[in-house]
């Protein structure tokens, strides 16, 4: 790339895990409160920002446009253009690569890149006959009329909502559920239940390890806080991100019930991401803001690259989206010092350690002349991820970004990938470089 | 005619908009000559006759302040004060008289005077935003609404809000006037011209009564509904402390709201009120009011981002009033945690004064938690609201004034150190100045700016700016302990609380001290501020040699520390002293106690610690809760031995 684009820092909110009910924050609430503070920190004036970019998969239908309103109650003023960019599992990578665009078109100098999602208020619908229904009851002009289309009404229906989180969950091409596009890769590679659950029960430990060790509150190795406190109007504090759990034993994950494939398949809520609100945010910077604002960069993006692939193997973006990088930079797997592969399924991160260690798919899907070899476990996921934190969609690209920073600074390394899957048959990946 | 102070457009459908502009003032009142062109602008109307006539402000403040004051306070007798009633009477009776439809468009404040033009109007309109209130503040100033508010005011929104407008002075926002009838539709700006011109041509017809409501205006149920207020009125206030309520009341029962049909010496009439000492006192502390508000003009400093140190009661109670004023906050304590409650008390202070959702979530945004104490560079001024303990202190301002932006201001609020000592460690201490706020902040409106040696005249300048900014009152005060406040509540305290040492009840204490116009006793004031900073405020008050009363000092070290630990001298349930009966209370008891009150507050004024002896008054007042009807303690004094 001809312009190096840097970030100065950034922030994200603990991951709040649904529990079956709105959660206590709005999902502006939460870019907001991670915004502000980032910014506070920062030598960045939110005026100074040339544009706003939140990567949202699921706005709520009174913030749309949800950039453009958390960019307004930070505070960055009138001015500041911001906008929403949707990529699925990857808004907030999206956001981040949609502001290196617009860096290296020389549009902005200085961008506030983020994303979120609140899935715990992820709407419940009417079902399309309902839908019919009301419709029909309106157009009824008498009070006959009315009455007739009233006893029509099938409570059934009323109260069978369409549950829009598993709507959004579900491949609308290839009709596969997510988990159950990970239950083809646990098929494809011979996957089993135990490497699943044992694959997650080191996210739930890692993730475990890090908060123990304040690695994800506090300052270290010249970087600020990852997360940032937030609060809500009665004087609760969340401080912590609150899926992980220290009972998720490989033992304990073997009791749960296949969740997607019921009865006969692999794949459980336990050795899947967790369903949860959360923002991120990191600030993007040009090599002249840099210099302008005297800014004190932690990183930089060396490359980015997105790559599509079958919606039913989707798991797989990550081998497709970051094996041309490291091909691009003459790089191994293990030349890297650190990975962060988004946990959307625990088979899903199996699998694409799994397909660069094949020869045949490495051949025939990667066009490489033969396999890539193992990924050195010790670099991965080193903090745990979404199996243990949450996968609040839009936010987590922004995150395992945000993170792969924090690793390879506290590990004294120098560059990583952050690769992310993402529903629909996409793959997106970024090779950062501490500074 | 030419006016000076109204302006006439005549549209093509014949509806006259009038607009009132007082020359040469940012405000519009009714003065003489204001009244005096409506006047004759309304004789003129007569023929040709318009359609119709609106009335609106030619200013974007507000409509009508109401009444001048000024004018008021300058009047020497009796009879230039009801003159003053009778144009302002006579002109409302000649615009509701007017043969065509006559309209009110109301944006921004209309108070007193304006408000009654308004409701001699056939219809009010509302321009619904947040400036727009409606009040009938009169009460306040110890006079009643005399150019028809009482007559028309009950027949509008009928006598039982009618009443409790008039008699507390509270104002109503445009919704809130919409829903009790006081306006006939509360509209945006943008449709203002076209819903007061489609409701004059209209002419529908005049908004009525419930029936229930226009059956409590008639005379056989008057006294009905005045003694319920007379009843509820006592337990606010005594008559011959605050006579114009009362006043009030009487002239709507007997007299229909007509200020000159009451005989002379009755006291529903306004002759009586403005000859008593109440109305005289509290129109001059209205006045000085004004001043206090003008100590906030001397500097355009102007703050945006407010950092606060410190999330305790204190601290977090001025970091939400100040979001809530519209300033970035940052509030500043050692932890995450520590912090909880400050958002909490926030969130209920956005709820209670705020209530539009999207206002509680604006202030919200504006409070940002900030352990690392990020905001301390980027804020214009900077307030400690920590523990008092000079070291720790001396410490945070050496470490805040390295890392602040020059020119922001470094506060203190520091009740019981004296800024000197805070800042030696300052290389140059000149910015460091005293913003004192009392408790509970969003009730109190005095704040203190404390100057010490070293501070600089225009660092307290700015800090009496942002006093007002945040639309409290400040007051210049010397740097001594317990500057002017404190000071003179210490002893008064401490005689108070000795005086439960020697064996009298608190009840009896405090029903003496309310008896003579105090908000709240001084055994419960001091349960309320808590003992444990009672003891330690005297103790610094002292100089440390005065032995502290016995009972005090048993309670506090019992951890019984008053309202917040749910035992002091008395038990409190849910946030109320339970009280037993009081003893009998005599003059010379309610003498006895006030008696350190009014010595110390000479001696504030004989040592300089504030500017004048008026000054003292005020900051008394609205520091303390001091009788207001007295005029404040000195006022009282100066009453008391010098005969009229």
């Amino acid at each position: 790339m001809v312009k190096p684009i840097y970030i100065v820092d950034g922030a994200r909110t603990p991951f709040l895990k649904s529990r079956n009910r709105p959660g206590p924050f709005a999902a502006s609430d939460l870019a907001v409160a991670a915004g502000r503070s980032l910014l506070l920190r920062s030598r960045v004036a939110p005026a100074d920002l040339d544009e706003v970019i939140l990567g949202c998969a699921a706005p709520a239908v009174d913030e749309v446009n949800i950039g453009r309103v958390a960019a307004l109650r930070i505070g960055c003023g009138l001015k500041v253009p911001a906008w929403t960019v949707m990529r699925n599992c990857a808004s907030g990578m999206q956001s981040i690569d949609s502001g290196i665009a617009n860096i290296a078109t020389g549009r902005s100098q200085l961008v506030l890149a983020g994303g979120v999602d609140a899935l715990s208020r992820a709407p419940l619908q009417y079902s399309d006959r309902m839908v019919m229904w009301f419709s029909q009851f309106m157009a009824a002009k008498t009070p006959l009329g009315k009455a007739r289309v009233f006893l029509k009404l099938s409570p059934a229906q009323l109260f069978t909502p369409v549950i829009a989180i598993m709507k959004g969950l579900t491949d609308p091409v290839v009709g596969l559920l997510m988990g159950q596009t990970a239950e083809n890769l646990a098929w494809r590679f011979g996957i089993t239940r135990e490497q699943m659950d044992q694959y997650s029960a080191r996210s739930h430990a890692r993730v475990i390890r890090a908060q123990q060790n304040g690695w994800l509150t506090a300052p270290h190795d010249g970087l600020a806080a990852e997360i940032v406190p937030v609060y809500d109007t009665e004087g609760n504090l969340y401080q912590d991100d609150d899926g992980v759990r220290s009972d998720s034993t490989a033992e304990n994950l073997a009791k749960l019930k296949p969740f997607f494939d019921r009865k006969y398949g692999n794949v459980t809520a336990g050795n899947s991401s967790q369903i949860t609100d959360g923002s991120a945010w990191v600030v993007l910077a040009s090599e002249a803001a840099v210099k302008r604002h005297d800014l004190k960069p932690v990183g930089r993006i060396l490359d980015t690259q997105w790559a599509g692939l079958d919606p039913a193997q989707m798991g797989l973006g990550p081998v497709h989206a970051s094996t041309p990088i490291l091909k691009r930079h003459g790089l191994g797997l293990n030349d890297l010092d650190a990975w962060e592969i988004n946990e959307a399924f625990a088979a899903q991160v199996l699998g694409c350690l799994a397909a660069w260690n094949d020869d045949a798919y490495c051949r025939d899907q990667l066009g490489l002349d033969g396999p890539l070899g193992e990924l050195d476990m010790e670099k991965l996921n080193i903090d745990g991820g979404a199996i243990a934190l949450g996968h609040p969609v839009g936010a987590s690209g922004t995150r395992i970004v945000l993170h792969l920073l924090h690793a390879l600074k506290r590990a004294g390394g120098r560059k990583g990938m952050a690769s992310i899957c993402i529903g629909g048959g996409l793959g997106g990946a970024m090779l950062i470089e501490a500074l | 005619m030419t006016a000076k102070h109204w302006k006439l457009d005549t549209d093509r459908d014949n509806i006259v908009w009038l607009s009132v502009d007082k020359a040469d003032s940012s405000t519009n009142t009714l003065s003489a000559d204001v009244v005096a062109e409506f006047s004759a602008i309304l004789d003129e109307m007569r023929s040709p006759k318009p359609r119709a006539l609106i009335i609106r402000s030619g200013k974007r403040s507000g409509f009508v302040a109401g009444a001048d004051i000024e004018e008021f306070t300058r009047i020497s007798s009796t009879q230039e004060a009801l003159a003053i009633v009778r144009r302002g009477w006579d002109v409302m009776n000649k615009l509701a008289a007017m043969p065509f439809p006559t309209l009110a468009l109301i944006s921004g404040y209309c108070m007193g005077g304006g408000l009654e033009l308004a409701l001699a109007c056939r219809y009010r309109i509302a321009v619904d935003q947040p400036g727009t209130r409606f009040a009938l503040p009169e009460v306040m100033l110890g006079i009643l609404p005399g150019w028809g508010g009482v007559m028309r005011l009950p027949r509008v929104v009928g006598p039982s809000a009618a009443l409790d407008m008039m008699l507390t002075g509270r104002s109503v926002d445009a919704r809130r006037a919409r829903l009790m009838g006081l306006v006939d539709a509360s509209v945006p700006e943008r449709i203002m011209e076209n819903s007061a011109r489609m409701m004059a041509l209209e002419a529908p017809a005049r908004h009525r009564l419930a029936l229930l409501q226009s059956l409590t205006n008639t005379p056989l149920l008057r006294p009905l509904v005045a003694s319920m207020a007379r009843k509820q009125l006592a337990a606010r206030a005594r008559r011959e402390h605050y006579p114009a309520p009362y006043a009030i009341v009487d002239l709507w029962q007997k007299y229909d709201g007509d200020p000159f049909a009451p005989p002379a010496g009755d006291p529903a009439s306004m002759a009586t009120l403005v000859e008593g000492e109440t109305a005289r006192n509290l129109i001059r502390i209205f006045r000085l009011q004004e001043r206090m508000k003008s100590l906030g003009k001397e500097s355009d400093f102007e703050a945006r981002h407010v950092h606060v140190i410190g999330a305790g009661v204190m601290g977090s109670d001025i970091a939400a009033w100040c979001a809530m004023r519209g300033l970035t906050v940052t509030l500043q304590d050692q932890n995450a945690k520590a912090l909880a409650p400050a958002m909490k008390r926030a969130g209920a202070l956005f709820k209670r004064r705020l209530r539009d959702k999207r206002r509680i979530r604006d202030a919200s945004d504006r409070l940002i938690p900030d352990v690392a104490g990020d905001g301390v560079r980027r804020a214009d001024v900077i307030i400690e609201a920590i523990f008092e303990n000079l070291e720790i202190k001396r410490a945070l301002f050496a470490k805040l004034h390295a890392a602040a932006k020059p020119g922001a201001i470094l506060a203190t609020n520091t009740s019981s150190l004296k800024l000197a000592d805070i800042g030696t460690a300052l290389a140059d201490p000149s910015r460091l100045v005293g913003i004192h706020f009392f408790n509970p902040v969003a009730q109190m409106q005095l704040v203190e700016i404390v100057s010490g040696a070293n501070t600089d005249g225009q660092a307290a300048k700015d800090a009496a700016a942002f006093v007002r900014q945040i639309d409290k009152l400040p007051l210049h005060a010397k740097d001594s302990p317990g500057f002017l406040v404190n000071r003179v509540l210490g002893p008064y305290l401490d005689q108070a609380l000795r005086l439960v040492d020697q064996g009298m009840a608190p009840e009896t204490i405090d029903a003496a001290m309310t008896q003579f116009g105090m908000p709240m006793g001084p055994i419960e004031l001091a349960d309320t501020v808590g003992l444990d900073i009672c003891m330690h405020a005297g103790q610094a008050l002292a100089g440390g040699n005065a032995e502290p009363p016995k009972r005090l000092a048993h309670l506090v070290t019992a951890g019984s520390l008053g309202k917040k630990s749910g035992r002091g001298y008395y038990t409190w349930r849910d946030g109320k002293a339970q009280k037993g009966a009081a003893g009998a209370v005599t003059e010379e008891l309610i003498q006895r106690l006030i008696a350190p009150y009014l010595k110390e507050a000479q001696a504030v004024v004989a040592e300089g610690i504030v500017a004048d002896a008026d000054l003292a008054d005020a900051g008394l007042i609205f520091g303390t809760g001091f009788a207001p009807f007295t005029g404040g303690p000195l006022r009282y004094l100066s009453a008391k031995t010098a005969p009229r």
